[in-house]
């Protein structure tokens, strides 16, 4: 556990646009990305708000740089997009002598061509395209994005619901300094799917004027899709090859709530536990963290369990914070890799990001979330909070260079 | 990388929720394309009112976690970790079905609740009021893999003292009828410990849940230990493969003439058995084989199912004729590799040892 961590390289493709220059634009304009369902047909088009990826599997398929023979779900092709920024920014172009693995992480996979694969099958079950179920495991878009880049010697998925990339970026974290690999490309991808569209429906948590996360009047999250990716080097690998250092991942926690399959406690412990963990990893004192990228979805209960444990935890010394899942929507399991690059990107140009939507603060609360975007601020130490069904709860710090 | 063993347990197509009855009788099933696990009285180990909301996968998953637990003298693990290629699928179908009979309207939010894939590991945490470090790897034949050296990876930091690490696949009517028009399993219906016998396509379908309780320090529960894990993503030649496998037994066990017994993934598809042949042929000398996929069948997480297999082969100091592969005499048993490939992708390889 000697080594550190660096971030040598981001990627990022979300409704804010589709490479780091985009999103950075959208971003200090305070341009959100949500708006009207137009990728798949369903009776919600007029009435449940998405921020989608403004391009088709077609178009995709170009900016990942291969063909579009139907074989890629959206899944993959988000993926891959970002996954190909983040290596070219850190200049890796060959995977000789040096470890490298791919962590990636996804809640629904290829669900995006398995659903209308299903719907064929469901009438009849010698019906439904096969080349439409094929991807449909978490493993296949991994799996191309592996194959796609070159990167062979650890590859793996993971699937801890919204929490999903931010266990990417920590699990690679550790394979670093673990000794195991000298580098890894860690984040995570979901599409949007008429799947996951009804199952948060289903909940009753779909916002229908796009969410509001940590104001008063909040009345539930809202869907979008994406990806993003980090290339982290260990400090060795980064130095010798004299790498440009973006930032560092300094300290992480995981922890489960254990209260609820969905809901979480009201006291907010698994939250506590796991910005508390990362603290501890981290080597830092609460006060000593500028900024939080909050995993706020604007649903009434996360907002108000992950308040209650912000304050709990940093009492009188509330850092600034913010959701920015009212700019990309909830992207779900690349929701923490994607914030991810948002945290280091303010690192890199001393920003603070606002929380789009905010008006009224929680009474439960009394503290509010960051009204404007902000520049020239000092930033050198951000967390980044990732939740997820099953209590599944991650932090991660993030400082910069 | 390596942890002590305290406790193993695992639902499946064998008697396997007693592990010394397990290995004398070992069932067989006649004229069948699918294995599907023995499941247990779960009222044993789960709350009724828990698990009547529960889907088979989770009752399974849960069941077989608690009973692990309890072998290992285990309350509260330091992490709990788990993998499966596939997740909750039977609830995945279910909600996927209710949305499209139902026109997206009025749909029970359950089913959808509980396809996330890390339900499982997720409800075991919520039984034991367990908050510590939680995930769910889901890559295909590193599933298992992957939680496996998460755990490992966990005790070796100092992390965690004690970790559940599991792996767990369901087969449903669904998921079976679509892997059999990809071509997956064998047309006719065989005997399945027969498996390696047809030459034809194909392998056998399976599913189950195995769970193991590792301990940083060797306890008076402690029944086997791992050494270390590797695995291979996509090898292009069996000799890569070969190689690889070498490096790894040489460094995990201190080379080949230390194994007492190979656990190998031959699955009965003569074009995924290959590698294995090959390596028999040339590597693997004159080291008693075995393999077990006739007794569990073929599934993402199935490399869990030959960890139990092997834990318990080092308890019970006992090799069942019907998992041999030849007729080497097998003294005394301190070192097994087992070596598993799924879809000749994703291959893994890991050495258990007596202690």
């Amino acid at each position: 556990m000697s080594d550190r961590v660096f971030v040598t390289g981001i990627g990022v493709i979300s409704a804010l646009g589709f490479d780091i220059d985009e999103t950075a634009s959208a971003l200090q304009k305070s341009k959100s990305g949500i708006g009207r369902i137009s990728l798949f047909d369903t009776v919600y088009k007029e009435e449940i708000p998405v921020a989608e990826v403004k391009a088709s599997n077609i178009e995709l398929a170009e900016r990942a740089q291969v063909k579009q023979d139907g074989l890629f779900s959206r899944t993959s092709l988000l993926g891959l997009i970002a996954a190909r920024q983040a290596l070219s920014q850190a200049q890796v172009r060959d995977f000789a002598g040096t470890r490298t693995g791919l962590i990636s992480a996804t809640t629904t996979g290829g669900m995006d061509r398995s659903e209308r694969f299903f719907k064929e099958y469901l009438k009849n079950n010698r019906r439904g395209r096969l080349r439409d179920i094929v991807t449909h495991d978490c493993g296949n878009s991994t799996e191309i994005i592996a194959k796609q880049t070159g990167i062979r010697d650890y590859v793996t998925t993971i699937s801890t619901a919204c929490s999903s990339s931010a266990n990417a970026i920590l699990l690679g974290a550790r394979l670093v300094q673990n000794g195991m690999l000298d580098r890894v490309l860690a984040g995570g991808v979901d599409a949007l799917t008429l799947f996951t569209l009804n199952g948060f429906n289903s909940l009753m948590i779909l916002d229908r004027n796009g969410c509001k996360p940590f104001d008063e009047e909040r009345n539930g999250l809202t869907l979008g899709e994406g990806a993003g990716f980090l290339m982290i080097e260990s400090e060795s690998l980064a130095k010798k090859q004299g790498k440009t250092i973006l930032g560092e991942v300094k300290g992480y926690g995981n922890a489960c709530d254990a209260h609820h399959q969905t809901a979480s406690s009201p006291e907010g412990n698994g939250a506590y536990l796991s910005m508390e963990k990362a603290l501890i990893t981290a080597g830092l004192k609460p006060a000593m963290i500028d900024y939080i990228n909050a995993h706020g979805t604007g649903t009434k209960n996360n907002d108000l369990s992950e308040g209650i444990a912000i304050k709990r935890l940093f009492q009188d010394s509330v850092p600034a914070f913010s959701s920015t899942k009212a700019y990309t929507g909830h992207t779900l399991g690349a929701a923490g890799a994607i914030e991810a690059v948002f945290c280091i990107m303010a690192l890199q140009h001393q920003w603070l990001y606002p929380n789009l939507n905010f008006r009224q603060t929680m009474k439960e609360l009394g503290f509010s979330p960051v009204a404007s975007f902000q520049h020239h601020v000092p930033v050198r130490y951000i967390m980044s909070n990732s939740f997820g069904f099953g209590g599944n709860n991650t932090s991660i710090i993030f400082s910069g260079c | 990388m390596e942890a002590f063993i305290d406790g193993i347990s695992a639902i499946s197509p064998q008697k396997t929720l007693d592990g010394s009855v397990f290995l004398q009788e070992l069932q067989e099933y006649k004229g069948v394309h699918a294995l599907k696990c023995i499941e247990p009285p779960y009222s044993d180990f789960l709350d009724p009112m828990a698990s009547r909301r529960m889907s088979r996968i989770v009752k399974m998953g849960a069941c077989a976690a608690m009973k692990c637990l309890k072998e290992a003298s285990l309350e509260n693990p330091g992490a709990i970790i788990t993998g499966t290629g596939l997740g909750c699928i039977e609830d995945t179908e279910k909600f996927l079905t209710s949305l499209y009979t139902n026109e997206e309207k009025l749909l029970n939010p359950t089913p959808f609740i509980q396809s996330t894939h890390n339900t499982v590991a997720a409800a075991i945490a919520l039984m034991l009021k367990c908050n510590s470090y939680n995930n769910t790897y889901v890559h295909r034949g590193f599933s298992f893999e992957s939680a496996l050296l998460d755990g490992l990876m966990l005790l070796h930091e100092g992390t965690a003292e004690r970790v559940l690490v599991g792996g767990l696949d369901e087969l449903t009517n669904h998921s079976f009828a679509i892997t059999n028009r990809l071509g997956f399993w064998k047309r006719q219906p065989i005997d399945s410990l027969r498996l390696l016998e047809y030459k034809s396509k194909g392998s056998l379908a399976g599913e189950g849940v195995a769970f193991f309780a590792l301990n940083r320090e060797k306890s008076e529960k402690t029944i086997a230990m791992i050494r270390s894990i590797d695995t291979i993503f996509n090898p292009g030649t069996p000799a890569e493969t070969e190689r690889r496998l070498s490096v790894f037994v040489e460094k995990a066990a201190g080379g080949m003439g230390k194994l007492d017994l190979i656990v190998l993934g031959m699955n009965g598809d003569p074009e995924m058995d290959e590698v294995y042949r090959h390596l028999v042929n040339t590597l693997f000398g004159l080291v008693p084989c075995a393999y077990f996929k006739h007794l569990c069948g073929e599934y993402d997480t199935a490399s869990s199912f030959a960890l139990y297999l092997a834990a318990a082969i080092l308890k019970e100091q006992k090799v069942p004729e019907a998992i041999r592969l030849d007729k080497r005499s097998i003294g005394q048993i301190k070192n097994i590799l087992v070596y598993n490939h799924v879809r000749n992708s994703n291959h893994s390889m890991f050495v258990v040892s007596a202690c």
